[in-house]
């Protein structure tokens, strides 16, 4: 009975490791005051109405940026466990982590960065600014957008719950190769719940994909022809496309993995049949396209920055968005190359190397387009700037290592040894997460209304710089001497060590430049006031999201532009454009539909995780008849009427004719010192405030 | 204030390129008397893989460093604070500088790919390669998580030990039993191959250099993947010839029952020796898997067939 019930729970799975209790710990004491937070200001209701049920994809971003960038600090404290095991773990010390929580750590430090930071911040990214790029009001599906952010959260918590609830992470490696991820290696719940954190929140890509693709070539605005589009949603597009040719091919191969770990069947186990090759297979196939998904957005965000900071058009647009879209679909040809290794002929090593070798074309003519944009333009080096120019030092190094690995003699050398690790770290490092910090940034005054501060962002983004080159260049060189990955333990007979204590060192910089990170953003919330930007285009920027106000109204705009060249708002604002009248908006209203749905999906994937078979089925009906039920909900929309729109409109614009000033001068931001001071008064008055209080 | 900006700007320069040598200096530091495994081949694939890494390294450089000098010579050029930099927001437009940008890195991909297709086809390691001497092979199967070496011209079989003649041919014949893939890499002689169940990889590699060489597991296969590590001792024929009748006189002999006991799952196994393994236990282990595609998947005539 109590099995019926609760399948293979019991108290033993409950977290029983230092590391998971104090894990738990600080996420129960976190949820527990963020709880009392809301109660206390009476917020609950603001929350579900504003936030949670919204449907606006503004709002839908920034929720992708607060859980992206918190999975971000929970992968990075992964990275510094895995360093800080392999640091002390030479020779009679066996650090301290066994080999099977050390494995556990740096499968979810691999899982959380790909799948819930650079994933999580791209959509968030995607989401806030393609709609506005565009001319949109909001997107072709806006139900299944929250739907696709509902179960990115879900798996977010799947991915969690290994420590917040109990049982354990799979100890395979992020891609938990087959067989080793079958059920005669790994009996544990790890791999279930990988399984079920990548389906979910898997199942949210390809819908969120679906959702963009229409997006961008149903809604953008008149006169934007394809040609005309921002690259940042040239990037999306391109993206997006890939990610709805990939994602459902992961979504099979878990299905085959779930269903060798649950029904017994044969399709990657090393006995009856089963194939483990085609497991390796299938999840490159998805697995390289995945990277460049979370590239090619990244190359549109530096090409308008390049453009906007170099105050000129990007050089060969037309060259530009061919290289994405050769990017893009090459990115599907090369799997290969991710196993050479396991002993396919000459013939069809080389046929892959050379693919791979042909993505470098298209990658080096994209670097090409922003040099000839930054020839004779006159560049400003505000931190998205930096960024980027901290990017291409990494990501060239990323490139040439990457090159060096398509040639299949020389991969089969360095092939699972660390100069790989560092090889992919430099492209995702420097390519994703600067894009991504580079396009927050560049944004940030769009979606708060005030822009960062510009003399903490460059601390944080030399600190990042620094930190990387101190922690990877150590990576290549034992790469070069011969250590694997994944190392729980080693010879101290190797001279290995101090590397590795290098690479920690290089890691404790990084994780400086997040906290730079941080400080910049609640200095920059201290200094709102001065750093206000009251006219919506801080930067003189190009393309149609400057063109509206900080941050834009529900309705993004209230006159749909029209557009007549490339930098369409850059023309604009040298045109007097005609004025014209406002019209009725119609906005999809909130639907707390998505949430009920990914809470029924995360109970499936946990149900299955358990073998708890009641609780799986259940929660399978629960999504089918909230579907349904979602689908004769046809009181889906509201109007904004046109007087509303031309009051709120008037009203901002009013505003900004006041406020007009150069907000753009970095002397008035303030330094750390200053950060310092300001926050301990603060503290001390609240301190001396309490103690008046009490007398 | 444009004066204090140009300053701040020349100095994150220097101290960009003042890092960088820092940071150089630090690692050679650091490496003093340490065994750059990849740069110090002790075996012919090594050697030649090592050869055509460096020269990939260089060729790609010589077309990165220059877009990369260039690249950070125009941010620094046209930033706005220089009063000398022309500014035209219409500037690079022409149709040649575009067919170069496509062109430029295509002619470096094609000398690129013009030096690996032939280099892949020669260093293909299921390929034996010829030498004066005659190829000794050694059948080598994972399990976990150590190395069982079955030579069966010499009816030995050792654990985690595997010892060689110098300048004589080796395959590796490669195989897995109740072992998820496990890479077999001796770095100082040359690249990995991966180790499965029901597949004959075959790793071909020649040793030029006496001396003691460790071997890895170089793909987690479970908990104890971090100690699946062997010594690959290679030796003069003589020394090699000694040490088989040595072998041959060991006490244990790799039977099946003693089979059975390798089989379970054991870390850090100790390097062992055993006589007159059973002649068979290659093909049984391979067979043991076999039959659900019509046989054991043999690389060398199948190729690349199904992957």
């Amino acid at each position: 009975m109590k099995e019926f019930w609760l399948g293979k729970l019991g108290w033993h799975a409950l977290p029983h490791e230092w590391f998971t209790i104090l894990g738990s710990i600080s996420f129960v004491m976190l949820g527990l005051t963020v709880i009392a937070g809301l109660t206390y200001t009476k917020r609950w209701k603001w929350l579900w109405n504003e936030w949670l049920t919204s449907v606006d994809p503004k709002r839908i971003g920034i929720m992708y940026f607060i859980v992206g960038g918190f999975m971000l600090l929970r992968g990075g404290l992964d990275a510094i466990m895995i360093w800080l095991q392999q640091s002390l773990s030479s020779g009679a010390s066996h650090g301290y982590l066994t080999a099977e929580h050390f494995q556990q750590v740096f499968t979810a430090h691999g899982n959380i960065m790909v799948f819930f930071v650079a994933m999580g911040l791209i959509f968030g990214l995607i989401n806030y600014i393609v709609p506005l790029q565009i001319g949109a009001r909001d997107l072709a599906s806006p139900f299944m957008n929250t739907l696709g952010f509902w179960l990115y959260v879900a798996g977010v918590v799947m991915v969690n719950m290994f420590f917040l609830f109990g049982g354990e992470y799979a100890a395979t490696g992020w891609l938990a190769v087959a067989p080793l991820s079958g059920k005669a290696f790994s009996p544990g719940v790890g791999v279930d719940y990988w399984i079920w954190s990548l389906q979910i929140s898997g199942v949210g890509t390809t819908l969120g994909a679906i959702n963009f693709i229409m997006t961008i070539l149903k809604m953008r605005a008149k006169g934007m022809t394809l040609l005309k589009m921002p690259l940042f949603t040239w990037g999306s597009l391109c993206s997006m496309i890939m990610a709805v040719s990939v994602f459902p091919l992961l979504t099979m191969t878990l299905f085959l993995v779930f269903f060798d770990r649950y029904f017994g069947t044969h399709f990657f186990t090393t006995d009856a049949g089963g194939n483990a090759m085609m497991y390796t297979n299938l999840i490159w196939m998805w697995g390289h396209p995945e990277v460049y998904i979370l590239m090619l957005p990244s190359f549109g965000v530096f090409s308008e920055i390049v453009s906007t900071f170099s105050r000129k058009p990007i050089a060969y647009y037309k060259s530009n968005v061919l290289a994405m879209i050769g990017v893009s679909s090459i990115a599907l040809l090369v799997w290969l190359h991710h196993f050479f290794t396991m002993g396919a002929s000459a013939e069809v090593n080389s046929a892959f190397g050379v693919a791979t070798m042909i993505i470098a074309i298209p990658t080096t003519v994209l670097v090409f387009s922003w040099i000839a944009t930054m020839y004779k333009g006159r560049i400003r080096f505000t931190t998205p700037m930096l960024w980027f120019l901290g990017f291409i030092a990494i990501f060239a190094l990323g490139g040439i290592s990457g090159v060096l690995l398509a040639i299949p003699p020389v991969d089969f050398q360095l092939h699972n040894s660390l100069f790989l690790v560092a090889h992919f770290h430099s492209t995702v490092i420097g390519g994703v997460l600067f894009g991504i910090f580079a396009g927050l940034n560049y944004w940030f005054p769009k979606i708060a209304g005030f822009r960062l501060n510009e003399r903490i962002g460059r601390y944080a983004v030399w600190a990042w710089i620094v930190g990387f080159f101190v922690a990877f260049t150590p990576l290549y060189i034992l790469g070069l001497m011969g250590a694997t990955r994944r190392l729980d333990h080693y010879d101290s007979s190797k001279g290995w060590q101090p590397f590795y204590i290098m690479a920690l060192v290089g890691g404790l910089i990084i994780a400086a430049g997040v906290a730079l990170q941080i400080v910049q953003i609640i200095a920059s919330i201290i200094q709102r006031k001065r750093l206000r930007d009251p006219t919506g285009d801080p930067w003189d920027g190009r393309t149609l999201e400057w063109a509206t106000a900080s941050p834009p109204p529900s309705y993004n705009f209230a006159v749909i532009p029209e557009v007549k060249t490339r930098d369409a708002y850059f023309e604009m604002k040298h045109l007097h454009a005609p004025k014209h009248a406002f019209e009725d908006i119609h906005m999809p209203k909130n639907t707390a539909s998505g949430i009920y749905i990914s809470i029924f999906a995360f109970l499936a994937g946990f149900g299955f995780v358990w073998e708890i078979n009641w609780l799986a089925v259940v929660s399978i009906i629960g999504i089918i008849v909230c579907l349904i039920a979602r689908t004769f909900n046809e009181d889906s929309e509201y109007t904004i009427p046109a007087e509303v729109v031309r009051k709120m409109e008037k009203a901002r614009t009013d505003k900004a004719d006041t406020h007009r000033k150069d907000s753009r001068d970095d002397e008035d931001d303030m330094g750390l010192i200053e950060f310092a001071k300001t926050v301990i008064t603060w503290a001390l008055g609240i301190a001396l405030g309490i103690v008046r209080g009490k007398k | 204030m444009a004066k204090h900006k140009k300053i701040r700007e020349g100095r994150a320069i220097w101290v960009a390129f003042l890092a960088l040598i820092g940071l150089g200096l630090l690692v050679a530091v650091l490496l003093r008397g340490n065994d750059v495994i990849l740069f110090n081949p002790k075996g012919l694939v090594a050697t030649q893989q090592r050869r055509l890494m460096v020269t990939s390294t260089l060729i790609m450089l010589g077309f990165a460093v220059p877009v990369l000098i260039t690249l950070y010579f125009f941010a620094w050029k046209f930033r706005e604070t220089n009063p000398k930099a022309t500014h035209n927001p219409s500037a690079s437009r022409g149709k040649l500088l575009m067919l170069a940008f496509w062109a430029m890195p295509t002619a470096i991909m094609l000398i690129l790919a013009s030096l690996m297709i032939p280099a892949t086809f020669k260093l293909e390691p299921q390929d034996t390669i010829k030498a004066e001497k005659d190829l000794l092979t050694i059948q080598v199967v994972a399990l976990r998580w150590k190395w069982l070496f079955i030579y069966p011209g010499q009816d030995i079989a050792t654990v985690n030990y595997v010892q060689i003649p110098v300048d004589t041919p080796v395959q590796f014949q490669l195989t897995a039993d109740e072992t998820p893939m496990s890479s077999f890499w001796i770095p100082h002689l040359g690249g990995q191959l991966y180790a499965m169940t029901e597949h004959n990889n075959r790793l071909n590699l020649l040793a030029d250099t006496p001396g003691d060489y460790e071997g890895s597991a170089a793909e987690i296969n479970g908990a104890g993947f971090a100690g699946m590590r062997f010594t690959t001792r290679v030796s003069a024929q003589d020394d090699f010839d000694t040490w088989v009748a040595k072998t041959k006189q060991s006490p244990a002999e790799l039977s099946t029952p003693e089979y059975k006991k390798l089989l379970g799952p054991s870390e850090n196994h100790p390097a062992t020796f055993y006589k007159d393994p059973d002649p068979s236990l290659y093909s049984t282990i391979l067979s043991k898997y076999a039959g659900s595609h019509g046989g054991s998947h043999d690389h060398q005539t199948q190729g690349a067939g199904e992957h």
